[in-house]
């Protein structure tokens, strides 16, 4: 007789995952389905009922200027922290990479950063960035009232771009510095020997290698703008001053927990869903193709 | 002694027996708040007081964190059948429960339960702003205050006076004054969400100009914002000029002070804001300094409305056992009484919100007593004429009026920061209201205000 006869390898399979199934059904798929029907309906916030609206939430957000406005304010957002926390990292991580002294301490100091969370974060960046008492005070006393993330909007972007950069940093590091040491010493020792200086050897040789970690950083940091930067936000500028740092994910907890617009609260995660997906497609798509796997 | 030792373990035995059902009946209720910090422990101390004054039921008094997240909690609580008894609901968000149908009403519950309540003993400009229009008490007014001036009287005796502004033609020299006289901040101010409260309803409201058209949303969901075609648009205009000439200075929590911190410190010299911080102010100022309030100013000309009232009220929600709302009635029946009044007033800085819990605070020369003197004036800003006058208005009732704040607040943001022009400015923000106000209106089609 067969003795592997009692379970099929699906079922275990399928035992194996229920509860991460489970979790991702009650966790995610849920709640998404909750939020797709209430973004074609007008939702009572204290659940006395609602009417079936078809698609006039997503007609009134798509005429609404202010949407547009943190529609554009989240690429902005999204582009600037990007290239900040990837840039900084590679170029941190090249310098770790190499047999510096200390090596091994700048690495776990330069990792800390992303074990913060948030709103801690956002705290400590209201303190450092405040413009009498923190560290760009200095500008101010060279020529007051240049720098007041509290009054000017483009201040205020440039202080969330900021502390949300620094936490990913750190993230950032971490997988570039461990793809770095994937790649054989013995590519750049050879490289080396036939003169070619470090600059040399970083751009044709440790870069070409980097690119799936380039890459997947990518997809990985503009997704994380467009959402885990609410906490930052909700500490440093509530929207603010003038709706100058009012990103998507802001502007759907405001609406929606702040004001009980459930529905249009609603609309507008299906609407940064769908955008979400819409660039990890498009980088999928289209910069995929240069990525050189190994 | 043997006989002793069985003795007293009987009586053990016997009281056990007896304690064993009564401990069984207390009854538990839940009460959520949003207030923090000092206020909290004061609403802590209130339950407490509550709890040890009978046996029969228990208040359980829990902080949620802020008026928002109370709301936001006991909505959320509410819809998975897990809602507490009591819930605090800020001024701003009275129209949203109140069309709810998921609250037992203030009036029905007390006469249901019992307990004949004088409820035309409660200030009218108070009751209208939680009443409906037929006069009826939905909620319990609870944590009440309305705004005052704040003036540094050390500063203002260099300017060579010794009064507060009473219009703000005065105000506006004043300023100007205190500026020559090398102060760096007449007047402070900020213009977040929270603001518009001082710095717009209540304007309006001592002005009695409307806010909204349909008796500032009173007779109807269909009103409409009317604020950008008043006196407030030039109220706005004056403003930005004394901030322009540095006569009028931004101070938030972002710039590193709020302006009642900067106030205390003695770094400016007028603020606008709630008599509630009347305690507050007076901890944490900078020692020997001279200070006292005033009524919020008027334009010249102007005949003197009343206030609004600010802060929160205590709603009974629906759903409960006829247990747990008896616990609730026998709960407000208690910080009712003028007593509770006066320990109240005492240690938060918020007023009486009932003639007698006021005339119980005069006869204890309360007002007369240092720390407290010039808190009277909340109620005379309050009763400056009555509530039903055709010429003042009841209170706000509009839907979603939290995102309104925040549009005002935003118009006044882009004023000051951006520059932008006044009049356009403000109507924008009244025609994003009234988006949101159309928005509420088709979300509770088919209801009437009650």
């Amino acid at each position: 007789m067969e003795k592997r006869a009692t379970f099929s390898s699906t079922t275990i399979g399928l035992l194996f995952v229920a509860p991460m199934l489970l979790l991702i059904f009650v966790f995610f798929y849920w709640p998404s389905g909750q939020a797709l029907y209430w973004a074609f309906t007008l939702e009572q916030p204290w659940g006395g009922g609602n009417q079936w609206v078809g698609f006039q939430n997503f007609q009134q957000l798509l005429a609404d200027p202010v949407y547009w406005n943190s529609v554009v304010r989240s690429l902005v957002f999204a582009l600037a922290s990007t290239v900040i926390a990837m840039g900084l990292a590679l170029v941190l991580a090249l310098f770790t990479d190499r047999e510096l002294r200390f090596h091994r301490a700048y690495r776990s100091v330069l990792v800390w950063p992303y074990a913060i969370a948030a709103p801690a974060l956002g705290l400590a960046f209201r303190f450092i960035l405040a413009p009498e008492a923190g560290l760009l005070s200095v500008i101010n006393h060279l020529s007051p009232g240049l720098w007041n993330p509290a009054l000017d909007g483009t201040d205020a972007m440039i202080a969330i771009v900021i502390a949300f950069s620094w936490k990913y940093i750190g993230y950032n590091f971490i997988f570039f510095l461990s793809a770095l040491a994937s790649i054989p010493r013995s590519l750049t020792e050879a490289a080396a020997m036939d003169g070619a200086g470090p600059a040399r050897r970083i751009l044709d040789i440790q870069l070409p290698l980097l690119t799936p970690t380039l890459f997947f950083l990518l997809v990985i940091n503009i997704t994380e703008s467009f959402q885990d930067s609410f906490g930052i936000v909700d500490i440093m500028t509530q929207g603010g001053p003038a709706r100058a740092t009012e990103l998507m994910v802001y502007k759907i907890y405001f609406d929606g927990f702040k004001g009980l617009d459930y529905s249009g609260a609603a609309a507008q995660s299906i609407i940064l869903m769908l955008l979400v997906i819409l660039l990890t497609v498009v980088q999928f798509r289209f910069i995929e193709r240069r990525v050189h796997y190994k | 002694m043997h006989a002793k030792f069985l003795g007293a373990a009987g009586m053990l035995a016997i009281s056990a027996l007896l304690a064993g059902p009564a401990m069984a009946e207390t009854t538990k209720i839940d009460f959520w708040f949003g207030n923090t910090g000092d206020i909290a422990k004061r609403v802590q101390e209130q339950c407490d007081r509550f709890n040890k004054s009978q046996s029969d039921y228990e208040v359980v008094c829990t902080s949620q964190g802020s008026y928002d997240a109370s709301l936001q909690n006991t909505i959320a609580a509410f819809r998975a059948g897990k809602q507490p008894t009591i819930a605090q609901v800020s001024d701003a968000g009275t129209l949203d429960i109140m069309l709810s149908g998921a609250f037992y009403p203030a009036n029905k519950l007390m006469a249901d339960m019992g307990y004949n309540v004088d409820w035309n003993d409660y200030f009218s400009g108070i009751k209208s702003y939680y009443a409906t229009s037929k006069g009826d008490m939905y909620s319990f007014p609870f944590n009440s205050s309305t705004p005052l001036l704040y003036w540094n009287k050390d500063a203002f005796a260099k300017i060579g006076k010794d009064h507060a502004p009473a219009t703000w033609e005065e105000a506006a020299e004043d300023f100007k004054a205190l500026k020559a006289a090398g102060y760096a901040c007449p007047l402070g101010f900020n213009i977040s969400r929270d603001e518009i409260w001082q710095y717009g309803e209540q304007f309006m409201a001592v002005h009695g100009e409307p806010i909204a058209t349909k008796r500032n949303g009173y007779e109807g969901l269909d009103a409409e914002l009317v604020f950008n075609k008043g006196l407030w648009v030039k109220y706005i205009k004056d403003l930005k000029g004394w901030y322009d000439n540095g006569e009028a200075v931004l101070k938030s929590k972002e710039t590193g002070q709020t302006f009642v911190e900067a106030f205390a410190a003695g770094d400016c010299q007028v603020i606008l804001t709630s008599v509630g911080d009347h305690g507050n102010i007076g901890r944490t100022a900078k020692p020997g300094m001279n200070w006292g309030v005033a009524m919020l100013p008027v334009y010249a000309g102007t005949e003197r409305k009343h206030s609004f009232v600010g802060g929160a009220s205590l709603w009974v929600l629906s759903g409960k056992s006829d247990a747990e709302y008896k616990g609730a009635a026998a709960f407000f029946n208690f910080i009712a009484k003028p007593e509770e009044a006066l320990e109240w007033s005492t240690v938060t800085g918020y007023i009486p919100v009932r003639n007698s819990g006021y005339d119980y605070l005069v006869k204890e020369g309360f007002y007369e007593k240092a720390p407290y003197a010039g808190r009277e004036l909340a109620i005379k800003s309050l009763t400056a004429s009555p509530a039903d006058d055709a010429k003042s208005y009841p209170g706000i009732r509009l839907g979603g009026l939290l995102q309104i704040r925040q549009e005002m607040a935003n118009g006044l943001q882009a004023i000051f920061i951006n520059n932008a022009d006044v009049q356009t400015s403000l109507d924008e923000a009244a025609a994003r209201g009234n988006q949101i106000l159309r928005r509420f209106e088709q979300t509770y089609k088919g209801k009437q205000l009650p």
